[in-house]
């Protein structure tokens, strides 16, 4: 009980500060301001979500099949090596992935949704091939043993049993994915990027915030949706968030 | 009926070739349960793996009552056969009852069909099917995941199981009440079963066979009983320790070494005539009184009876403690001990005295057949 005063201190507290704030924008201008770029950050929105959708979706279609075939044992040489490989690309800065996939695939919307896609892809193979690589060897012998085929024990057992990893890694790479967006505006595929560049180089704070604040409700949006996704798909039994 | 027919394992490891499994050639027969026992690394896992096939045979071949596996697809012959291990191995994101109808459901049973399976496998392991179908394993004990564990592994009614150590893992008191509760659903089921266990209590107790594995070959395949009296030679007999004519204790039950002759006394007999019964009969102390049906009542002593005049129903003690004749010895051995007497009444369902044993016919029937393989040896020796 007296957690859940504190919790409830708390959530008042916090409603009075969002209002203050909220007062204190109102009168010092920001909401006007940000009410002016509103036709910019709407139509700069859709493009972003387009360029999150398009690479994170990509991503996510490429990268599970991936982490599952490596995980295979016929792979576990391989798997290894190229674990690795994946790992130091992880390292690679993103604004560098982004400039390399501009100097072969020139400006643009491909070169973008290319460049993401690749920075994307590292965090979700690495979390299916880990979360499958996690499953137990005890489960793996149950499910061999009662008769399942390699296939029913993928679908059965290994994949329900992983998936709350597999979401973990896709709610990573996600967040990145939407924090890099912005990123794309440099090789020319707009994006709320085009708000907060511009903003920082006329020297313009009100129109940089109105992209970073858009951008961090997004991220914040996107990620809360993919846990409710794993808060649904991921079994009951296997859910942390669900014991 | 399983036939194990010269079945081998290799293993290529970089320090060259293991033999973990030598030519092993057994039969175990329909009903029975067959214990591979001995100590880690001996090749009675590798045994019992070779036959679902989750290790592959190097040679030799399996029958399954008369059928050669060999050519069986691997997983219609998995399905066949309950598979039971240590780590439980129930799927954490089915529910109970998911996990339970796996088998029959790979099968392709339809839906009334296995769902009634649950709840039938769920009476016979003796757990309520409305509170536990639904949940999942995390939420269940160690004792209830392997009831479920045995559950799943019965639920297409297989003819033959495998047990890879499955009560391993579980408290020694759930321990015994499981091993209780399995040995009484194997007297309705009649399955074949090959059960890994690396306790010799355990097999003595769960076995009708007792299959000794060493380094790869099988040294020794006979009944529990065989096996403690007559152990194949010195390794055998360390394997089973110093006191293994006391585990034959479990083994042997009233019945087998009760004798009929037994000397009563009833209530309106005088202490004349129960002194005169206790010499006829040599007792040392008492002697038991019974009523008119045949049930003790109570005893009268020796020396009562030689110092007092008078009827038995007047001067009797308390009944001495009772065995049955479904008793194991074990049970009866410590009844002696805690009252310290060296002879209990026997008694049959209805509490009638059939009988009475003793600690010299107890001692007499397990020596009978006790041998020793390090004293042979040493006598052996002698004569050299």
């Amino acid at each position: 009980m007296p957690f859940r005063s504190l919790l409830l201190v708390w959530r008042i507290l916090l409603a009075v500060l969002i209002f203050v704030a909220g007062v204190w924008a109102q009168r010092g201008g920001l909401v006007e301001e940000f009410l002016y770029y509103l036709p910019d950050i709407q139509y700069q929105l859709v493009q972003h979500i387009w360029l999150v959708v398009m690479s994170g979706g990509l991503a996510i279609v490429v990268a599970i099949p991936l982490g599952v075939l490596l995980s295979r044992p016929s792979m576990a040489r391989v798997a290894e090596t190229l674990m690795q490989v994946l790992n130091i690309g992880t390292t690679i800065p993103t604004l560098a992935i982004l400039a390399l996939s501009m100097s072969f695939l020139g400006i643009g919307t491909l070169p973008a949704v290319f460049g993401l896609f690749v920075a994307t892809l590292l965090p979700i193979t690495r979390n299916t091939y880990v979360g499958l690589k996690g499953v137990s060897p005890a489960l793996m012998e149950a499910a061999a043993g009662i008769g399942m085929s390699p296939t029913q024990r993928l679908l059965r057992v290994e994949f329900p049993n992983a998936l709350y990893v597999i979401f973990a890694g896709v709610r990573t790479a996600m967040a990145l994915n939407v924090g890099t967006v912005p990123l794309a505006f440099l090789i020319g595929a707009g994006g709320l990027g085009a708000l907060i560049f511009t903003g920082i180089v006329l020297y313009d704070p009100m129109m940089m915030l109105a992209g970073a604040i858009t951008t961090s409700l997004l991220a914040v949006v996107v990620d809360t949706l993919i846990a409710i996704v794993a808060f649904l798909v991921v079994p009951r039994g296997v859910n942390p968030s669900r014991a | 009926m399983i036939q194990l027919d010269s079945l081998t394992k290799v293993f290529d490891t970089p320090k060259g070739a293991v033999v973990a499994a030598d030519h092993i050639d057994m039969e175990v027969p329909a009903g029975e349960i067959c214990i591979l026992i001995g100590p880690s690394g001996c090749g009675k896992t590798t045994t019992l793996k070779m036959i679902n096939r989750i290790v592959r045979p190097s040679s030799g071949k399996v029958f399954i009552d008369g059928k050669d596996t060999t050519d069986m697809n691997t997983q219609d012959l998995r399905r066949s056969i309950g598979y039971v291990i240590q780590q439980i191995g129930l799927f954490p994101n089915m529910t109970i009852e998911e996990n339970i109808t796996v088998v029959p459901r790979l099968l392709g049973w339809d839906a009334p069909r296995f769902k009634k399976r649950a709840r039938e496998m769920m009476d016979m392991i003796a757990m309520d099917a409305e509170v536990f179908l639904k949940r999942y394993p995390s939420e269940l004990s160690g004792g209830q995941q392997q009831r479920i564990g045995v559950a799943r592994a019965l639920a297409a009614d297989p003819p033959v199981m495998l047990m890879d150590e499955p009560f391993g893992a579980i408290d020694p008191i759930n321990r015994a009440v499981i091993q209780d509760e399995f040995l009484k659903m194997q007297q309705e089921l009649n399955k074949t079963i090959l059960f890994v266990s690396h306790d010799i209590d355990e097999a003595i107790k769960m076995g009708n066979r007792i299959a000794v594995f060493r380094e790869g070959k099988l040294v020794q395949y006979s009944s529990p009983d065989d096996l403690l009296a007559a152990p194949e030679n010195a390794f055998v007999e360390s394997f089973l320790g110093e006191d293994r004519a006391l585990k034959r204790l479990n083994l042997v039950k009233v019945r087998d070494v009760v004798s009929n002759e037994i000397g009563t006394v009833r209530p309106d007999e005088t202490l004349e005539t129960a002194l005169a019964r206790i010499d006829d009969f040599g007792y040392q102390n008492s002697i038991l009184m019974v009523n008119d049906r045949h049930q003790p009542v109570g005893m009268i002593t020796r020396s009562v009876a030689r110092t007092t005049k008078g009827y038995c129903r007047d001067h009797f003690q308390a009944a001495p403690p009772l065995a049955s004749l479904d008793d194991d010895l074990r049970k009866v051995a410590s009844l002696m001990f805690a009252h310290d007497t060296t002879w209990l009444p026997c008694v049959d369902e209805q509490g009638r005295v059939s009988g009475q044993i003793t600690q010299r016919a107890m001692t007499r029937h397990l020596g009978s057949r006790y041998r020793s393989r390090s004293e042979e040896r040493i006598h052996a020796g002698r004569e050299e």
